[in-house]
């Protein structure tokens, strides 16, 4: 057996807070072969961004200490190095891909100018050459026009062309390891599948070595020669991929690979790590219950009580322009749609990233103001009621956004934020009771009611989004707009969150509008689904119907999309 | 951008309509009658009435505000009660002695501030950083006026390295005398400046693609210097332009310990003997700075971040 290229050995990082000591990495060992990919899957917060940063020599000091461990690449330990001699291997033999495109590139140097800046320092190329070698690159990663895509700004791109530039700034040197740190998490299905492919391709050609992390193993599976699970600073398991996907050993990865929502044989609620083992890590039996598949269609309608409609509605936003600002056009962000809802049903709305969705959601909910069309709420018109109708109609209209992160207000206390929508609108009796009633809920929402006090810092990104569906709920509405209420979360927490969802509208009888740019988790949850492109739904049907019979291309390009959670063969074939 | 700049220009028109108001109001409706303190408590009502047709004071109103307005536009300030110069000859008098104190000091005042804060951040956290940090809070705890006084007296007075105070016309003349003002407003600056530039660089050193530029191997001075100044320029330009209009006003304290015959002591002098015209003139003056000062550093954003264009 040859030497591998990568070998982390016994690795332990520790961080000093002001806490004491926590541990981020425990013993982790594992080896990357020359030319082969290893996927590093675990949760946020389970120390595999922390050990990418180990290898890169990147562990922002003093705060880490690696007290126990080697990582020797082509024999060297690189914890050994000195500051110098690692700038020397990273972006040249060694090269990173962060998780968010948005803000990894430097938004006042052009992007041929970032590409080249790598080649300038390692490879001792002038400032022509390397621009001509970034332009080649960018043509490589699948830029368009990449001699005149280098002159744009990281603004003036798109999300995912933002993240082929990170690729393309990544090889440039040809490194001999490429480390991916959720390369792909930011961005929409379709774009995902895309930047995979590239991945895949590049590291062929390259002969390059990868290490991909990620908190999906859906994703991992279409590229990955071997898989590393991780669970709280742990290795829990490690095997070749296709013996996880096949027979996972550990409860975890079990969890892991039942918790992403599959097209079309979908249980009533998602399973969930907490099916698979007890909070102490043991094997749990799961219950027969929680496996039956599940069809929609066999549960008659309830009622046939039509709560919302929207009819041909239309949402615009002014281009403003001329000598003195004036507004020159409309750009119809939301475009002559129309659609129904039941009461005590879910509507899904799919879409990529800047189709109009969160605009229409916000238009129904009267936070952004329709130009035309009619919205129709509980047989009422509520498109132009004003101040005290609308107050009013707010108490039974929620939404829940998507980042939990900076949609809960810092200063306050969980306490105070749950009880602040009962205290605007005047309601829920004395200060005592509405604290019982958050207190209530936020047990309902699987919280420890002692946390009351706390702030939103000190709680998780999948407990924030509880705190979130909590709040949306202190009024008792009927309506929620869930707007990629689960996309920023993992896959694990998104299955307890959609399962939440679920639970609560059963017992509240609520009506969802669900957006997503992911059509599995909108064909798990919703019962209709509505497609939109380019402010118009270009195809609506039932969520048992809509993965079976598309019509639309655009439709059938969102389904394969998907990650299929399977292994590398299915890539290779498109190489 | 041409459009733009017009269209900012157009917009001072507005602005100064509003200040003249602003001045007009405050001047010649809620002050006193000016001639009473002009003439003083004997003046007769003849007198005084005269006075009052010399200045202009007995014009309605809507003339009195009318000329404010003029003098806006045309910089046409009439004459000093005071010392019945022509306003705007007063002005240019005063300029040259204030800029030759206030341009050199500011300059090098900012560099050496950007310099030390660059030199803190690359050291954030360490002893170094501490030690300046404390330094700085100190320097700016202490009063300007013990500044003033101790340097006079230690550096001019006990070991005579500069003049104790005066003018002189023409370089290389008046550097003895604004050496040591000079050096006080550079020591005044510091503390706040490095400061200020220290959070804005720090600010930045912990976004996302600080950690890109390391994981390409670029040097942490590299990165500091070429990746991170340039994104902390918009917050700095703002901080140092809009200072900028204050260089013309001169320094009311250290002009007036140090004789230096600028326009801070100009202005200094017409507050105490209620020299309206000179006061108006100034207000105007430093009103029109800060519109244009503000619209220098608003194309200077342009220059330094690319995601702002103005149409």
């Amino acid at each position: 057996m040859t030497t591998p290229l990568l070998s982390v050995k016994d690795l332990v990082v520790e961080f000093q807070t002001g806490d004491g000591i926590v541990r981020a990495v425990n013993n982790v060992s594992f080896d990357i072969p020359i030319g082969k990919t290893i996927g590093i899957v675990g949760e946020s917060g389970s120390g595999k961004s922390v050990t990418s940063l180990a290898v890169m020599g990147l562990l922002q000091k003093p705060a880490a200490v690696v007290p126990q461990g080697e990582i020797l690449f082509n024999g060297v330990d690189l914890l050994k190095c000195s500051e110098s001699k690692m700038r020397e291997l990273r972006g040249n033999q060694i090269s990173m891909i962060f998780q968010e495109p948005m803000t990894s590139l430097n938004p006042v140097f052009k992007v041929g100018e970032q590409i080249a800046e790598a080649l300038r320092i390692h490879k001792n190329l002038s400032k022509k050459e390397a621009w001509e070698k970034a332009v080649h690159l960018m043509n490589q990663v699948g830029i368009p026009n990449p001699a005149i895509s280098a002159h744009k700004f990281p603004h003036e791109m798109s999300g995912g062309q933002k993240q082929r530039v990170m690729i393309a700034m990544a090889i440039s040197c040809e490194p001999k390891l490429l480390i991916a740190d959720e390369p792909t998490t930011a961005l929409d299905v379709t774009i995902q599948k895309q930047v995979l492919e590239l991945l895949f391709k590049l590291q062929q050609e390259y002969h390059m070595s990868m290490m991909f992390i990620t908190h999906d193993l859906g994703v991992i599976g279409d590229i990955a020669d071997d898989v590393v699970v991780m669970y709280r600073s742990n290795v829990v398991e490690k095997n070749n991929a296709q013996n996880i996907f096949k027979s996972a050993m550990h409860p975890y990865t079990k969890g892991l690979l039942a918790c992403r929502p599959k097209l079309g044989a979908n249980p009533r609620r998602l399973l969930t790590v907490s099916d698979f083992m007890t909070e102490e890590g043991k094997e749990k039996v799961i219950p027969v219950d929680r496996v039956q598949v599940f069809d929609k269609e066999t549960v008659a309608d309830k009622t046939d009580h039509v709560l919302l409609e929207v009819k041909n509605l239309v949402t615009q936003f002014p281009i403003k322009g001329g000598f003195f600002g004036g507004t020159v056009d409309q750009f119809k962000a939301v475009n002559d749609v129309s659609f129904k809802i039941k009461k005590g049903k879910t509507f899904g709305l799919v879409g990529e990233s800047g189709c109009g969705k969160t605009t229409l959601g916000r238009s129904i909910l009267r936070l952004v103001e329709p130009a035309a069309g009619s919205i129709i709420y509980d047989g009422k018109d509520i498109t132009h009621f004003k101040h005290e109708e609308l107050r009013q109609l707010r108490k039974k209209m929620q939404i829940i956004f998507q980042d939990p992160y900076s949609s809960l207000n810092p200063r306050m206390t969980i306490s105070d934020i749950l009880m602040e929508p009962l205290v605007i609108h005047n309601e829920g009796g004395t200060k005592a009771q509405r604290f019982d009633m958050a207190r209530a809920l936020i047990e309902k929402v699987g919280l420890n009611s002692n946390q009351m006090n706390r702030y939103p810092h000190e709680f998780s990104g999948g407990q924030r989004q509880r705190i979130c569906i909590a709040r949306a709920l202190m009024l008792r509405p009927e309506f929620v707009v869930c707007d990629e209420s689960v996309s920023a979360l993992d896959v694990s927490i998104q299955a307890q969150v959609l399962n939440l969802l679920l639970d609560l509208q059963e017992e509240f009888g609520l009506t969802y509008i669900f957006i997503s740019h992911d059509l599995s988790v909108v064909n798990f949850i919703a019962d209709e689904v509505g497609v939109m492109y380019a402010g118009k739904i270009i195809e609506m049907d039932k969520a048992s119907n809509i993965y079976k019979n598309a019509k639309q291309d655009y439709t059938r390009a969102l389904l394969s999309a998907i990650p299929k959670g399977e292994t590398k063969q299915s890539m290779a074939s498109l190489v | 951008m041409t459009k733009y700049i017009i269209r900012r220009l157009l917009y001072m028109i507005p602005v100064l309509l509003g200040v003249s108001l602003i001045i007009f109001v405050l001047f010649n409706v809620v002050s006193g009658d000016p001639t009473a303190v002009l003439l003083g408590r004997h003046a007769t009502a003849r007198q005084m009435a005269e006075l009052k047709e010399q200045l202009g004071l007995n014009k309605s109103l809507f003339l009195q505000y009318i000329d404010i307005v003029k003098s806006a536009f045309t910089f046409d300030f009439g004459h000093s009660w005071a010392t019945k110069q022509e306003i705007s000859k007063m002005i240019r008098q005063g300029a040259y002695p204030s800029l030759c104190l206030s341009v050199p000091a500011f300059i090098i005042s900012t560099v050496i501030s950007l310099f030390i804060s660059v030199f803190v951040a690359y050291y954030r956290g360490k002893g170094i950083d501490l030690f300046v940090r404390v330094v700085c809070i100190a320097g700016m705890s202490i009063s300007a006026l013990a500044y003033i006084l101790f340097f006079q007296w230690f550096f001019a007075y006990k070991l005579g390295w500069f003049e104790i105070s005066g003018f002189e016309d023409g370089f290389p003349n008046f550097i003895p005398y604004i050496a040591l003002p000079a050096i006080i407003w550079i020591v005044l600056s510091i503390g706040p400046d490095v400061r200020f530039f220290r959070t804005v660089i720090l600010d930045e050193i912990y976004q996302d693609y600080v950690r890109t530029a390391r994981s390409k191997g670029l040097s942490e001075m590299t990165i500091l210097l070429h990746h991170v100044l340039r994104n902390a320029m918009i917050p700095i330009i703002t901080y140092v332009v809009i200072q900028i209009p204050s260089l013309i006003l001169g320094a009311l304290l250290l002009e007036n310990f140090f004789s230096i015959p600028g326009l801070g002591g100009m202005t200094l002098n017409a507050l105490n003997s209620s020299d309206f015209p000179v006061m108006k003139a100034m207000a105007i003056i430093s009103s029109v700075g800060y519109i244009i000062f503000g619209l220098i550093s608003d194309i200077l954003y342009t220059v330094a971040d690319p995601r702002i264009k103005f149409k």
